[in-house]
């Protein structure tokens, strides 16, 4: 493989300033609405799953922008898609098995 | 400016650096979905003591998971201004990354002392155990993310965190956000998600 393709692997052209930007606003309001959620009684029947989806978008959102998994190559994202797939099974497996739900 | 000296031939042209460094956060995805997952395992079988109800302090965790957020916009900033060779702006948003780690250390060490004040030690029950566990060794990783940034902030000093030098950055960016997705799995499972405590047997 070339010199340059190798620079061009390395140094990924990455978001611009203004999307690292916007996307700490997306979090903060996401982070504001989870205290919010957190603190209206009548939705503490949805709260679990509500968190939940809030959180994802998150951290995919981190991981995507900041992390730059979403401009790198595809092996970055299978070392860590990978293991992040088999925490959750673990995470879930033993719910089942200890009854928490 | 030229990148050359940070690239290197390998098989799949990409740096090998890196790839070892995404296969340790993958390993870090399984300690951290182990820790979490005992966690909720144990949480509500507390036969005693303090237990989440009683003592998780909402509002003051919500501010340090914002400085932990706000921790991760600097880091990527810093990583850029490395990149542009800003070296002006690199130092300070390298500093201002390791500095709003140092303050969610704080809160974090204020919490702890706030928990033993209360009566929740590591020993105390289920519920304290699991979480100073999972807690501290989250915090462990953040205590070592500020000790990494502030040796690339010295690096920056002794004038040697240039654009060639912008993988080193990046690595330890991964690792500085990596530890910031860990929190806001944290912050919604263990703080905002606390569920009836089961009946014990």
């Amino acid at each position: 493989m070339s010199e340059q393709s190798d620079v061009q692997h390395t140094t990924e052209a990455h978001a611009s300033t203004r999307t690292y930007l916007i996307i700490a606003a997306v979090l903060t309001v996401i982070t504001i609405v989870e205290v919010g959620v957190f603190y209206l009684p009548a939705l503490h029947g949805v709260l679990p799953p509500t968190l939940l989806i809030l959180s994802a978008a998150k951290f995919f959102l981190v991981v995507g922008f900041y992390m730059h998994l979403r401009y790198d190559h595809n092996l970055f994202r299978a070392v860590f898609i990978l293991p992040l797939a088999i925490a959750t099974a673990v995470i879930v497996g033993l719910l089942f098995l200890f009854r928490v739900f | 400016m030229s990148h050359a000296a940070v690239a290197h031939h390998t098989s799949t042209g990409l740096d090998s650096r890196k790839i070892a460094f995404w296969t340790f956060i993958g390993s870090e995805c399984l300690l951290f979905g182990s820790l979490i997952a005992t966690y909720l395992v144990y949480q509500g079988r507390s036969v005693s003591g303090p237990t989440t109800h009683e003592i998780l302090n909402i509002p003051l965790t919500s501010l340090s998971t914002f400085d932990l957020l706000m921790s991760s916009l600097c880091m990527v900033l810093a990583l850029a201004a490395v990149q542009r060779g800003d070296r002006v702006w690199a130092r300070v948003w390298l500093g201002m990354t390791a500095f709003l780690g140092a303050i969610f250390l704080g809160f974090q060490v204020y919490e702890f002392q706030h928990f033993v004040h209360e009566g929740l030690g590591f020993t105390t029950n289920l519920f304290g155990s699991t979480f100073f566990t999972l807690t501290g060794f989250h915090g462990a990783h953040v205590f070592v993310g500020v000790l990494w940034l502030l040796t690339l902030l010295a690096r920056s000093f002794q004038g040697k965190l240039g654009p060639e030098k912008a993988l080193n950055v990046e690595i330890a960016g991964l690792y500085w956000h990596f530890v910031d997705v860990v929190w806001i799995v944290i912050f919604t499972v263990v703080y905002l998600i606390q569920t009836t405590p089961l009946p014990t047997a």
